[in-house]
């Protein structure tokens, strides 16, 4: 066998100081309280740094801080606005390094990915909104778009600098000021992310963030001053959201959970679709929203799929995220692994069999291996709860219409893939998927200029694209 | 095994269009992120060893005369003669007529001498010119021939033809092995890479090899993953195993071992041997040996330490 | 709403203005449901009166059997062609000018009624055209194959306002994309008499349910109901029961349009929102490779 050895990314590219403050108002501040939360690198649960938790009062100062920055900077030319955005898109490119090694050590994701897919999606998020920002007339949401205000901007641990510029890029790109809180495993990214706005020279105000659990996020939902909302992370939160901005007259996107089915058809392009598969639920450990979860290939080719399935999945290589060749890094927290083991207990016991390659798993940090359930049917639990983890249930079909019905057998709707080289099937299929991304013959791909969002409770909204705009425009 | 036997001649374009399709943006995509794969230290040492020794050193040029032949053997038994820990190379691929030159300068040696024939590079003569061409080359000592398909009978659809070609020049092989070259820059699709790649391996291929180096497209990571998915699918299904051979355009060690990762995470350890991949180049063996002269010396090697043969 | 030129009053006999001599009783409209394409009672057996006139007083059952018609229906509709739908809601506003008269004797103004069938048509030619104007190709940076196209979220549960352009400002929006609604309908006698127009105009039965009675009671159950994908509150007047239909369409995530702030103006150019607001964006991606 031809071993690779070690190649590991320097850690020392980054400095991640001991502790740090709320950024508002353009300054890092010490929480009124005092109160702080560690944060560890989930693939040794080492500690990284002391963070504040925003409380009730610093919630206050950071929303008030963006409403004062309100006026100024949605009364600044569009064009204006774009330079501040093309700066930080810049300055993010410059620091791709340094940010991809930070992501990867406090999120547990392989530097390859952090370096090849987070952050050069980062830059061109940025790159892409800071083009609409004098151009917002055009944008098919009226003549005159004005922006909603103060957004209070909420992301989940999966892709924490990926899903802050999803957020802020177009928010600041149609004028409106944010607070943001990043998750609380994985709050350093968008604290640097802090750094990169002071020197982009960004107003003091127009970019706050605040770090802490879910007590942070809830008051800054519920926050009277708050004109806008926008949420990544599970059905469950999203659904608790809703019900807290309901009746208050704030603008709503949340972009939630999903189940999403990977179609196989018997003609399919084979290899590539094994690859797809294993993008589909492999990448980034399973942590993603839009994961190919349920694989649903059609009963006649189901054997061949599996057997060149399992040979693949044998070659993934799990381990310390920092190491370049590394497929499939830690799982993002203690909390999640349980969750992921629970889940995989139960689906073994409701008589799924369960398959992992040979895989030896680091001792420290939070690992799980990649597992695939064969024999599963929509009756199990696996194939219908989000596991947000590198497990995959394989379920079979007959026919292209049982392939549909399965698919959106699930109060999800986020996204959807179909494998097969007959044209004509492909956009059939891709017209009855009830989901908002269909990959066709691919998997997980995104794109700034491409909108991202879930039908039926998967959410409701559209990032990304002119479609993603309209969220920030009144 | 004959190949009728397993698919009759009737069916074989049914069998090869019922092969699955290849995505390109599927299979570039993976082609390109095993290309990422950084392999350093130790792992590198072992892979510029392994890479020099499945090194098919060519040279196939009007100008070739018997000096030059000589010189490039010289070189293939013994790459580096400040380090005689530093291993020969796979075979030494020459014209019909250089055969035996080389096979002079190779007796003893255990390096492997590789004719190109059937009228290479275009492959446009009668048959009985190609079987005669390769009739010579093993006569004079070759123990590999490398052989071009028709690809005007290819893409005209004349798959029997191609197949019946490659069968009449395997038994004028005799022993000797038989590399089948698809020249997959002219065959214009990933799909006929897969097709052509079966077709060959049905025909009686030892090996297939992607590229005679005369054309404008010659090996590519992606292409030789098409390949090694073939010789895999073909090893599962019929229960023999074939090389594979990329040759031309790759020239550097860093291309080299993004090769040696797509074998080994494709159809693994089984082919990362001499026995079963090649790489057909001729400037690429002086890369790999300055790098492993660097990995020795801890400084960076230049050309005038190494012999331009 | 005045409605002085309405039938007679029940209490008086009808038809006997001309002459005394020929007494004949007239027909009068019984004001039923309108759920998938027919006109039941509800299934509470309950009435109301409006204008002399007993009107059905829609249950909660009959929201359940209103949402059971519009999800059955919905495929079909969606999957009619954009051509066809805008052809079908073409014909509603020919049906509805043809009913003038009727409309008229219900109080509805003629301006009113003029701008009522020129939404219709209005929102007719929209079947064929949101599409390109929502969607389109999406110049994402890789060798893909990249469109978003508007898709229709499914049922629409809508609480309608009184008037009948009003009504018919929340019914063509939510129907010409694709969507089929249950709508609770402030007034049953306009409301009932425009379900008239539907099942006259190639409107397939379930596209359009309208259910007259107390909105405040079966609101919630809408609201709540898992298989409903949307829920317009144009209609509700009261700030607190629309944050509290807000808040248990919550439950299941659906798409909430709120009450117009300081109320709706459906004289001005509606826009695209009413549209849009009950539309899902589909995006496919695909490799391009030879």
């Amino acid at each position: 066998m031809f071993e690779y050895a070690p190649a590991p990314e320097s850690r020392s590219v980054v400095d991640i100081a001991d502790s740090y403050g709320l950024f508002i108002d353009g300054e890092f501040r010490a929480p009124a309280d005092g109160d702080a939360f560690k944060t560890i690198n989930p693939a040794s649960e080492e500690v990284l740094a002391e963070v504040a938790t925003a409380g009730p009062e610093d919630v206050d100062r950071a929303v008030a801080a963006a409403r004062r920055a309100f006026p100024a900077w949605s009364a600044l030319p569009g064009a204006e606005r774009s330079k501040y955005l093309f700066r930080i898109a810049r300055i993010i490119q410059e620091r791709s390094r340094e940010l991809a090694v930070l992501e990867s050590l406090d999120n547990g994701k392989p530097i390859k990915e952090t370096r090849d897919v987070d952050l050069p999606l980062v830059a061109a998020h940025f790159f892409y909104y800071a083009g609409w920002a004098d151009k917002l007339a055009y944008a098919g949401f009226g003549p005159d778009p004005r922006p909603i205000g103060v957004a209070g901007q909420v992301i989940p641990w999966n892709f924490p600098l990926l899903m802050l510029a999803w957020k802020v890029a177009p928010a600041l790109a149609t004028g409106n000021t944010v607070v943001l809180k990043p998750a609380e495993t994985t709050p350093l990214s968008a604290l640097f992310f802090a750094d990169v706005c002071r020197q982009a020279e960004l107003p003091p105000g127009v970019v706050n963030i605040v770090t802490g659990a879910g007590d942070t996020g809830a008051y800054l939902v519920a926050h009277p001053d708050v004109d806008k909302v926008a949420f990544t992370g599970s059905t469950e939160v999203g659904r608790e959201i809703a019900r807290t901005v309901a009746g208050t007259g704030k603008r709503l996107t949340l972009e939630l959970g999903g189940k999403a089915a990977n179609i196989v058809f018997d003609d399919a392009p084979i290899d590539q679709a094994v690859e797809g598969i294993v993008d589909g639920i492999f990448f980034n450990q399973g942590h993603v929203c839009c994961a190919g979860s349920r694989l649903l290939v059609q009963e006649s080719v189901a054997d061949h799929l599996m057997d060149s399935l399992k040979r693949r999945m044998a070659t993934l290589r799990v381990g310390d995220p920092l190491d370049k060749n590394t497929d499939v890094g830690a799982i993002n927290s203690a909390a999640q692994l349980a969750r992921i083991r629970e889940l995989s207990e139960i689906g073994a016991q409701e008589g799924a069999e369960r398959w992992s390659p040979p895989c030896e798993l680091p001792e420290r940090g939070f690992w799980f291996a990649p597992t695939v359930f064969t024999g599963v049917t929509q009756a199990h639990r696996i194939a219908r709860e989000e596991i947000f983890g590198p497990v995959l249930s394989v379920l079979t079909f007959r026919t292209p219409a049982e392939a549909i019905e399965k698919a959106n057998n699930t109060p999800y709707g986020l996204s959807a893939g179909v494998w097969t080289e007959k044209g004509s099937r492909i956009l059939a299929v891709a017209d009855k998927l009830r989901a908002g991304v269909i990959w066709a013959n691919t998997f997980n791909k995104f794109d700034p200029a491409s909108p991202f969002g879930g039908y039926k409770e998967s959410g409701y909204g559209r990032e990304g694209g002119r479609h993603g705009l309209e969220a920030y425009l009144a | 095994m004959t190949a009728t036997a397993t698919v009759g001649l009737s069916d074989l374009r049914a069998f090869l269009h019922g092969l699955p399709g290849v995505d390109k943006v599927g299979v570039e995509g993976r082609a390109a992120a095993l290309g990422t794969r950084s392999v350093k230290t130790g792992s590198k040492a072992k892979a510029i060893d392994l890479a020099i020794r499945m090194v098919d050193l060519t040279t196939l040029e009007g100008a070739d005369t018997p000096g030059k032949v000589r010189a490039l053997c010289a070189k293939g038994r013994r790459p580096d003669p400040a380090d005689p820990g530093c291993p020969p190379v796979a075979a030494i691929c020459v014209y019909p007529a250089m055969v035996p030159v080389a096979a002079a300068a190779l007796a003893g040696s255990g390096v492997h001498l590789a004719s190109v024939a059937t009228a290479f590079p275009s492959g446009q003569a009668p048959l009985e010119v190609k079987l005669a061409d390769t009739r010579a080359a093993v006569a004079a000592g070759a123990d590999e021939v490398d052989m071009v398909i028709s690809r005007g009978a290819f893409l005209a659809g004349d798959y029997t033809r191609v197949f019946d070609e490659i069968v009449a020049v395997r038994e004028a092989c005799g022993s000797a092995h038989l590399k089948v070259i698809l020249e997959t820059g002219e065959l214009g699709t990933y799909d006929n890479v897969r097709r052509a790649s079966w077709l060959a391996m049905l025909a009686g291929a030892d090996f297939i090899k992607t590229s005679t180096g005369k054309v404008a497209v010659n090996a590519t990571l992606p292409i030789t993953l098409v390949m090694l998915e073939a010789v895999r699918d073909f090893r599962a299904r019929h229960g023999r195993q074939v090389g594979v051979k990329p040759a031309g355009g790759i020239k550097t060690t860093k291309d080299a071992i993004k090769y040696l990762v797509l074998i080994n995470e494709t159809v693994g350890d089984d082919w990362l041997s001499p026995d079963w991949f090649r790489f057909g180049a001729s400037s690429l063996l002086n890369d790999l040996l300055m790098q492993r002269t660097k990995l020795t010396t801890g400084h960076y090697s230049g050309p005038d330490y190494f012999t331009l043969d | 709403m005045p409605k002085s030129s309405k039938v007679a009053a029940p209490a008086q006999p009808a038809g006997t203005a001309e002459s005394g001599a020929s007494v004949r009783l007239s027909v009068r409209k019984t004001y039923k449901l309108y759920i998938g394409g027919k006109f039941p009672r509800s299934e509470s057996g309950r009435t109301f009166v409006v204008d002399g006139d007993n009107v059905a007083l829609a249950s909660r059952k009959d929201a359940r059997d209103a949402v059971v018609a519009a999800r059955a229906a919905q495929p079909g509709w969606a999957g009619a062609t954009a051509y066809n739908r805008g052809q079908v809601l073409y014909r509603v506003a020919e049906m509805v000018e043809a009913r003038r008269a009727e409309f008229a004797a219900l109080g509805v103004a003629a301006g009113e009624l003029d701008a009522v069938i020129d939404r219709w048509v209005w929102y007719a030619g929209w079947a064929d055209k949101i599409a390109q104007v929502t969607g389109g190709a999406n110049p994402v940076a890789g060798p893909f194959f990249n469109i978003s196209a508007p898709e229709p979220t499914g049922v629409v549960a809508v609480v309608a306002p009184p008037t009948l352009l009003g009504l018919v400002s929340v019914i063509a929006p939510a129907v010409v994309t694709g969507n089929t609604a249950v709508v609770l309908a402030a007034d049953p006698q306009i409301a009932i008499t425009l379900a008239e127009a539907f099942a006259t105009s190639d409107v397939p039965g379930g596209v359009v349910n309208v259910l007259t009675g107390r909105y405040a009671e079966t609101a919630p159950w809408l609201a709540a109901h898992a298989d409903v994908n949307a829920l317009d509150l144009t209609g509700v007047e009261s700030a607190e029961l629309a944050a509290e239909l807000e808040r248990a369409a919550a439950g299941t995530l659906k798409r909430v349009l709120r009450p117009p702030a300081g109320g709706a103006d459906f004289t001005a150019d509606p826009g695209l929102r009413p549209m849009t607001a009950l539309l899902e964006t589909k995006t496919v991606w695909h490799p391009k490779g030879f």
